[in-house]
């Protein structure tokens, strides 16, 4: 791998907006050679819609962009010919098989004819789909969708990959081939963008992480700087009266130096912990000012918890998670 | 994966794409078009089934009636019912361009760095063949049940040629439609809505003459009527005429109004 000067992205004051309705809002990135970098955030959180600008698919409002140097919107051929992108939803061909899928990919990239067949067959056996290789797509799993579909983003070995939410929906076990072969990828030089809203995700593969929220960038370090700033794990309390919650802040402060976030209409308090063990110094203590717990769990930090103490409100916002999940998609509807 | 990657950033010349890789990528995504049109047979019904049933069906009621007895209809009516047919395939290829459109592979076709015209161009060409299709079999069934086309050999072949070109320019109109429409069953909708005007007030199956005067005019100024005309030319006597003329420039006054339409429109989607 030779390392070459310069950002792989650069982008300042991005911004998308939709009506009233700002869905980027003037996020700054810099992405360095070869590292992976991973953009964090709930659903709606403008991730899509910023990786969707920075891969020439969506108009960038205001400020600039640009990977290898080259302009996104000036030069949107040549930063096409820099990029592979994997979407959230596969975008093969269902009436062709993936050896089909893999060779149209190809030669419309300029591959020549023994070429395009050589390097489709190359990929299918790295991503383990030579069996199914003259299946059609349509029988295909989830996962293996997922697969092809990088394996199609890989066929001129671009230099920079954009992943958005590779892994989003699929099951335990194939998250973590999915995983393994991201690694794979940035063995061989690659950087990588990837978006996600898992924080376990951005944890195993990132370098370096933005969290962003309502298209905002709220954070940005490693995944060890942001798990630090808000403690190691976190102790939660579901109360039965939710007029003892300033007894379990005052506990907290005390006890453990932190602040407790309390969320009153859930009777819910939640204590940052410096050490796993504190929890026992401050149940001990709520015990002896007589406040009644109903539930208690003791947590390491969730994407959750980084966002309440970045943002001061909850991920979803008071709606479930599954209810946020179409928002990216609306918005570009609305285009 | 033990190989880097080739692309070098620093490496990139020009930013648009040449017409050779242009013409491949068109290529390409017209192979593409067939493999779609190989899976799944029922997007041929409109070029196969139809040419069996209508020409049979349209020569044995139409044909007392309008020229006294079948057989001296046929000469008029085949090629009508070429015309009519490409026609109706020019539909199915708006629709078929939106419902693609709709799919995942799309947004890949986007993010690639290839002519912005070859997804649009690609089906079309492939759609040739379907042209190709519909004009051979109503032929083979006209000569089935006794046309005998003046032209001979030739001729049919010339009218078989000019079909495919009619179909390619009449199609424009339709891939406008189906850029712009929101969805298929839209795109069908209006299409139909353009399609039986453009087939009906034409020469496809009457004579204009008996037509009220706004109609006759409409008629005989209608790029089917002309593309019918030079057909029944090319096929009945193989005459290249004056007709045969007028069809082309026909053809060329479509394409240059909704090409330019369509590409424009289609590169604001992209």
């Amino acid at each position: 791998m030779t390392t070459q000067p310069g950002l792989a992205v650069r982008a300042s004051g991005l911004v998308k907006q939709y009506g009233d309705h700002r869905a980027v809002d003037g996020i700054d990135l810099e992405v360095h050679h070869g590292e992976v970098f991973g953009v964090l955030g709930p659903n709606g959180a403008g991730k899509t819609t910023m990786l969707r600008m920075l891969a020439t698919l969506l108009r960038i409002d205001e400020g600039r962009a640009e990977i290898f140097g080259h302009d996104v919107r000036a030069e949107p051929h040549a930063v096409r010919r820099l990029l592979g992108v994997t979407g959230q939803y596969a975008s093969v061909d269902e009436n062709l098989t993936a050896t089909e899928n893999l060779w149209l990919f190809a030669r419309l990239q300029g591959l020549g004819r023994t070429e395009a067949r050589t390097r489709g067959a190359e990929l299918l056996e790295q991503f383990d789909l030579t069996e199914a290789a003259k299946k059609p797509i349509s029988a295909f799993s989830g996962g293996m969708r997922r697969r092809l579909d990088l394996a199609a983003s890989l066929l001129t070995r671009p230099p920079l990959i954009f992943l958005d939410e590779p892994t989003t929906g699929l099951d335990p076990r194939t998250r973590g081939q999915m995983w393994d072969t991201i690694r794979d990828l940035v063995r061989t030089g690659c950087t990588v963008l990837l978006t996600t809203q898992y924080l376990d995700e951005a944890d195993q593969l990132a370098d370096r992480i933005a969290v962003i929220d309502r298209g905002r960038k709220v954070a940005e370090g490693t995944a060890d700087e942001l798990k630090s700033s808000v403690g190691q794990s976190a102790l939660q309390l579901q109360l039965a009266d939710p007029s003892d919650l300033p007894v379990v802040a005052d506990e907290a402060r005390r006890l453990v130096g932190e602040e407790a976030v309390l969320t009153p209409e859930a009777r819910r308090a939640n204590v940052p912990l410096t050490r796993t063990d504190q929890a026992v110094d401050v149940l001990v203590a709520l015990r002896d000012r007589g406040v009644v717990i109903e539930s208690v769990t003791v947590q390491k930090p969730s994407l959750d918890e980084v966002f309440l103490a970045l943002t001061g409100h909850d991920t979803h916002d008071g709606t479930p998670a599954s209810g946020a999940d179409d928002h990216d998609l609306q918005m570009e509807d609305a285009r | 994966m033990s190989t880097t990657t080739a692309t070098d950033p620093a490496d990139l010349g020009i930013d648009r794409v040449g017409l050779a890789d242009t013409v491949t990528q068109t290529m390409t995504l017209a192979w593409r078009a067939t493999m779609k049109m190989r899976r799944s047979m029922e997007v041929m019904f409109d070029v196969t089934i139809q040419p069996l049933i209508f020409t049979g069906m349209f020569a044995y009621i139409f044909g007392g009636a309008i020229s006294g007895d079948v057989q001296s209809y046929l000469p008029l009516i085949i090629p009508g019912l070429i015309g009519q047919t490409v026609l109706t395939a020019c539909v199915a290829t708006g629709v078929q361009l939106r419902t693609d459109m709709d799919t995942g592979v799309f947004d890949r076709f986007k993010v690639l760095p290839i002519s912005r015209i070859a997804p649009l161009a690609g089906p079309m060409v492939a759609d040739l063949l379907r042209y190709f299709i519909a004009s051979v079999l109503t032929f083979a069934v006209g000569i089935a049940i006794g046309y005998r086309p003046g032209g001979g050999v030739p001729g049919v072949a010339a009218a078989v040629l000019l079909a495919m070109l009619a179909g390619w320019s009449l199609a424009w109109i339709f891939t406008l439609f189906g850029i712009l429409g929101r969805n298929a069953q839209g795109v069908q909708a209006i299409s139909l809505l353009v399609m039986f005007p453009l087939t009906f007030l034409s020469n496809a199956f009457v004579p204009t003459d008996t037509m009220p005067e706004p109609l006759q005019t409409f008629a005989e100024l209608n790029p089917v009527s002309l593309v019918i005309t030079a057909l029944r030319d090319l096929a009945n006597d193989g005459a290249v005429t004056a007709g045969v003329g007028w069809a082309l420039l026909g053809c060329t006054v479509i394409i240059a109004i909704f090409a330019p339409l369509s590409v424009r429109a289609f590169n604001r989607r992209m």
